[in-house]
């Protein structure tokens, strides 16, 4: 019987901020959280599936595009089918456009730089699973880290996107507005977190699991995973 | 494949040319007791080698505190240094050079120096959980340096960043001593649980040594350089040595080694850096007392056609020597198996004091494996010394007939401009910095990085220092400085120091004056660290940093741990808090301007003494810095270094956002006073309530204390010679770098 | 005839996706006096050493790997470029 979410961190051989994200879960939403080893495949017990961020496998060729094909990466596309929450981080992000369950790529910074540093966000929806704590426009200061996070997609897919209110997370300035010099990374449309169309499935560059307790001086990731908690405890204790 | 045949003759003229002297040519046919096969030959040459052997560094690094307080091994002993912190864990860390790689070929340099120093410190057991970086360069004026800047800026950013350590901290000069001459030391901490620790032993005949990691192939063998000139139409031996790093091995190998101890069938392990599966299979004999026996057919090669010789001097990055109980070995490689790596048995422990090395059934060597190691059989030298005559004239000069600068704002935001004082964000924000969530605070608003240290009451304080220049003129008390520098920067942090490590980077050791400054180095170190009782882990000497254009300042280099407990109580940071609070200065303003960046970038002068240090006045300041922030009487702690104090309050305003009104009123002159670099003072902020409190305390460890202003608005003005806005100070001091190095970017 | 095979691939991004690599070299190497450059684009060569029964089959072998792995389909393009045989037997 399940009175608290069941959260699953997948590993890949390179993931770097699984244990990251696992903290956070286990130890300070107190979910029942467990590693997943990316050549495991049933995930039945399971309502909260994380990619974390990292190197999946080395990303040598492009970001995510091995991590696609992997056993692990097959049950959580039919997870997701079914309906299951996915949260993907950084290179879960990339893994997620890669396999098809989120629209675009992205490409390296404009920059053509690593860059690791706090970039504010602007949450654009909050009647979703992964937002619903915050306020409407709330700006979150949030770490990014990464070199290959500029996101791009073909112009159809961005007015789908804009029409269906999938842009969740906008890179913007502290005050929330939209400007050139607050896009860390070249994105499209400012783009910083992605939602599919079904509601269930959430990439994002920036690492909320890295905004997420008082002694490392950043809190705003916090306000997404209450919000999961929120969203997704009540209907755990329905299943 | 057969392996290659053709093998040179051994002789006197070829040990000559694999670097080996007579003497130890000599040596060796007396150790043997016959005349060394080729493959034999390579190995000593390796590991009778500078590097292998510190053969002209050991006599004087002896004479360091290498052992005692919380030292669980003392140094040299392992693959790194083990510190206990109490509540059952320990602490490993090492730092090294990876200069000359890097000099090469900047990117793979600085990469493969990374992944080095990672694998000592995960081949003791111990997670790395933090890598600091001290860097030099020449001026950013020059292509070619900004082509070193940015390549092993990249190196270290992608190799750290996809092996998923954060890279905290470091410091970097820009001096155009280092123009051909780069210097890339890293440095590696890691946590381990007492008890877990690995030992770099190969105890128990019949158990297997077992090769992990990546496959072998002709990466920098050195000797073979020559082999391939005596080799005819062979081209495939003529391709460069430069190793090329695989970040994503590397983090199998980590995790791998990590599971594979947890079996408790290994039973020892190293590292394989330089000179390879000879170094690792000789130091792990020569340890336990036992031998080797190895079938080098079974070492997984990336080029059929490798022979003997190149095997044992292959390296390789990514690989690591196991010894694994004969029993046991399933569990072992399974292990590796679960993350795609090879682990091949490729020989056994035996009980003969050899390393006896079969390829295809013939034997190629049988050597005492005693013989080749540092502490055994390697040659250990004292080479002659001379004072430099250069310091006659850099000690010759006098400070008073230099004009005090009539403009001392332009002055100030000139040296805000010098990248070695400048913002170092276009560097760190390459870095990831915060995997891990450990990083409590990173590069940039503190004088040491902090790490804490999840489900304890403890974190880590730690900072990599060096300041080649004062060394330069004045060996021993510019090493004294590095290592008071460093505990200064760790107490800043709230933290006591525990211990260091050290890199020696060096000119020719077989030039006296060389010689010289090196032992008057480690003779103030070994000083600096009895007072601060911060012994000696281990480290690294690199000698030979010079070229046809010039030689380095003798540049030691100190990577210092401190421990912060309670953790977050104790907590400090550098950047001014609140406006009102009062500006202090603890310790004694001089005049003294010797050594100074101010003097170097403003006047294009090196020269007069190193600054004015005393070690127990240091030591008392240390005392009640500690006690001040353990009392909850300080709000910001910040050194005072390069760039002097104008430097420093221009810091703890911008870090803090706060501006500072500041009245300095020492007798002394204003460019002395405002950018002199002598030692032993921290700027601290603290309540006005405080006031009363903080001077009594100071006044019981003797620390002179003055009230030099208050926090508050957003400008920084300073007596009536400076008073600037704060985004005016912000401008020149964060872009310093970005605008140099935009200014030719190819990437727009 | 049953052999061994080298395919060469080329991958590059689709000419409406930015390359900012590209875009940095144009500009670095007309700074260099390079003023006629017009465009730099830049990709990766990848070489795919495979035995197949035929050239015709390796050629389709390593179409369908850059299909499926070696390029995105959102940003890359590939071709084949040639199709090189190392070693033939009958």
């Amino acid at each position: 019987m399940a009175d608290t979410l069941r959260v699953g961190v997948v590993v890949f051989p390179g993931s770097n901020c699984d244990h990251d994200v696992y903290y956070v879960c286990k130890h300070q939403m107190g979910w029942r959280t467990r590693f997943i080893w990316h050549k495991e495949t049933d995930l039945r017990d399971l309502d909260l599936i994380i990619l974390p961020g990292g190197f999946s496998y080395g990303d040598y060729l492009r970001s995510g595009a091995i991590a696609r094909f992997s056993p692990v990466m097959h049950a959580v596309t039919r997870f997701a089918r079914k309906g299951g929450y996915v949260l993907g981080i950084c290179n879960g992000f990339q893994i997620l456009t890669e396999a098809g369950l989120l629209p675009g790529a992205l490409l390296r910074n404009a920059s053509l730089r690593f860059i690791c540093r706090d970039v504010f966000v602007r949450v654009e929806r909050t009647d979703t699973a992964f937002t619903s704590a915050y306020s409407p426009g709330a700006v979150l200061r949030i770490p990014i880290a990464h070199g290959e996070g500029n996101y791009t997609a073909d112009a159809d897919t961005l007015r789908r996107l804009e029409e269906s209110g999938q842009v969740i997370f906008r890179y913007v300035t502290a005050d929330g507005r939209l400007d050139p010099e607050a896009n860390p990374n070249g994105s499209m449309h400012h783009i910083a977190g992605l939602l599919n169309d079904r509601g269930n499935v959430l990439g994002m560059m920036p690492h909320p699991e890295r905004a997420a307790d008082p002694v490392l001086g950043r809190t705003d990731g916090l306000g997404l995973f209450a919000s999961l908690a929120e969203s997704l405890v009540g209907a755990a204790l329905k299943r | 494949m057969a392996p290659v045949a053709l093998e040179p003759e051994v002789s006197r003229e070829l040990a000559r040319a694999h670097g080996l002297s007579d003497e130890e040519y000599d040596r060796l046919l007396e150790i043997l007791g016959r005349k060394p096969t080729y493959a034999e030959l390579g190995m000593y040459a390796v590991m009778w080698s500078e590097h292998c052997s510190y053969k002209n560094s050991i006599a004087v690094l002896k004479t360091l505190p290498r052992s005692g307080g919380r030292l669980l091994v003392a140094a040299g002993e392992e693959n790194a240094g083990l510190v206990d912190i109490g509540d059952g864990l320990a602490v490993a860390f090492k730092i090294e050079s990876h200069n000359h790689p890097s000099a090469v070929e900047p990117y793979q340099g600085a990469a493969t120096g990374v992944g080095g120093i990672h694998r000592d410190v995960f081949a003791m057991g111990a997670r790395p959980i933090a890598a600091l970086d001290s860097l030099r360069f020449g001026s950013l004026d020059k292509a070619r340096v900004r082509y070193l800047f940015e390549g092993v800026v990249r190196g270290i950013a992608d190799y750290g960043n996809a092996f998923g350590v954060p890279t905290v901290g470091g410091e970097i000069y820009f001096d155009p001593v280092y123009e051909g001459n780069p210097l890339v030391n890293v440095m590696s901490v890691g946590l381990v649980r007492i008890g877990e620790t690995a030992r770099a032993a190969a105890r128990g005949p019949g158990n297997l040594v077992v090769l992990v990691g990546s496959a072998t192939g002709r990466d920098g063998i050195h000797g073979a350089t020559f082999a391939s000139e005596t080799l005819q139409d062979d081209q495939e031996s003529r391709r460069p040595n430069v190793q090329v790093g695989d970040p994503f091995t590397e983090k199998l190998l980590l995790e791998a080694t990590l599971e594979a101890l947890r079996t408790g069938a290994v039973v020892g392990l190293q590292d394989m850096g330089a000179a390879g599966i000879t170094c690792s299979s000789c130091e792990m004999s020569a340890r336990a007392g036992t031998g080797m026996r190895l079938y080098l057919e079974r070492v997984p090669l990336r080029e059929a056609d490798m022979s003997a010789y190149e095997i044992l001097l292959s390296e390789s990055q990514e690989r690591m020597l196991l010894v694994v109980d004969r029993d046991r070995i399933e569990e072992v490689q399974q292990v590796f198996h679960k993350w795609d790596l090879p682990a091949v048995v490729i020989g056994e422990v035996t009980d003969t004091g050899l390393v006896e090395v079969y390829y295809h059934g013939e034997l190629k060597a049988a050597v005492p494996a005693r013989s080749l190691v540092l502490g055994g059989g390697a040659p250990v030298y004292v080479r002659q010394a001379r004072m430099p005559a250069y310091l006659k004239q850099t000690r010759a000069f006098q400070a008073n007939a230099l004009p005090v600068p009539e403009d001392l704002q332009a002055t100030f935001l000139q040296l805000l401009d010098s990248p070695t004082i400048a913002s170092k964000r276009w560097v760190y924000e390459q870095y990831d910095t915060m995997v891990r969530t450990n990083t409590v605070v990173g590069p940039g608003p503190s004088d040491a990085a902090v790490i804490r240290l999840k489900g304890t009451r403890k974190a880590l304080a730690l900072k990599v220092d060096g300041n080649g220049r004062y060394v330069y003129l004045n060996p021993r008390r510019g090493a004294q400085i590095a290592v008071a520098e460093a505990a200064r920067n760790v107490v800043c942090a709230g933290a006591r120091p525990l211990a260091i490590t050290n890199c020696l980077n060096f000119g020719d050791p077989y030039n006296p004056e060389v010689y010289w400054t090196f032992r008057e180095a480690v003779a103030g170190m070994g000083e600096a660290c009895r007072v601060f009782d911060t012994p000696v882990t281990g480290g690294n000497v690199s000698f030979y940093n010079e070229n046809p254009q010039g030689r380095i300042y003798p540049t030691p280099t100190i990577g210092m741990v401190g421990l912060i407990e309670p953790f977050p109580e104790r907590l400090m940071t550098a950047d001014f808090k609140s406006e009102g609070d009062l500006v202090l200065l603890l310790g004694q303003n001089r005049e003294d301007i010797g050594g100074s960046e101010y003097l170097a970038w403003v006047h294009g002068l090196v020269a007069g003494d190193a600054p004015y240090l005393d070690l127990e006045e240091e030591k008392r300041l240390h005392e009640l810095l500690l006690e001040l922030i353990a009392s909850g009487l300080v709000r910001s702690a910040h050194d005072v270094s390069d760039g002097g104090l104008a430097v420093a309050l221009a810091e703890s305003c911008l870090f803090g956002n706060l501006g500072a009104r500041v009245r300095l009123e020492d007798p002394i002159r204003p460019d002395a006073l405002l950018f002199g670099e002598g030692q032993s003072r921290v700027l601290i902020s603290a309540r006005p309530d405080d006031l009363s409190a903080i001077v009594s305390r100071a006044r019981d460890f003797q620390v002179p204390v003055q009230v030099l202003g208050t926090v508050g608005g957003d400008r920084l003005k300073i007596n009536d010679w400076i008073d600037l806005p704060l985004e005016a100070i912000r401008r020149v001091y964060e872009f310093a770098i970005p605008r140099r190095m935009q200014a030719h970017d190819s990437a727009g | 005839m049953s052999g061994m095979y080298r395919v060469h691939v080329r991958v590059r991004l689709r000419p409406s996706i930015l390359d900012p690599q590209g875009k940095a070299t144009r500009q670095a190497l007309r700074q260099l006096g390079y003023e006629a450059l017009e465009e730099v684009r830049i990709g990766k060569w990848i070489e795919l050493t495979l035995r197949a029964p035929d050239p015709a089959e390796a050629e389709r072998l390593a179409e369908e790997a850059a299909r499926k792995l070696l390029a995105n389909p959102v940003m890359e393009d590939f071709d084949i470029l040639a199709v090189e045989t190392i070693e033939a037997v009958g």
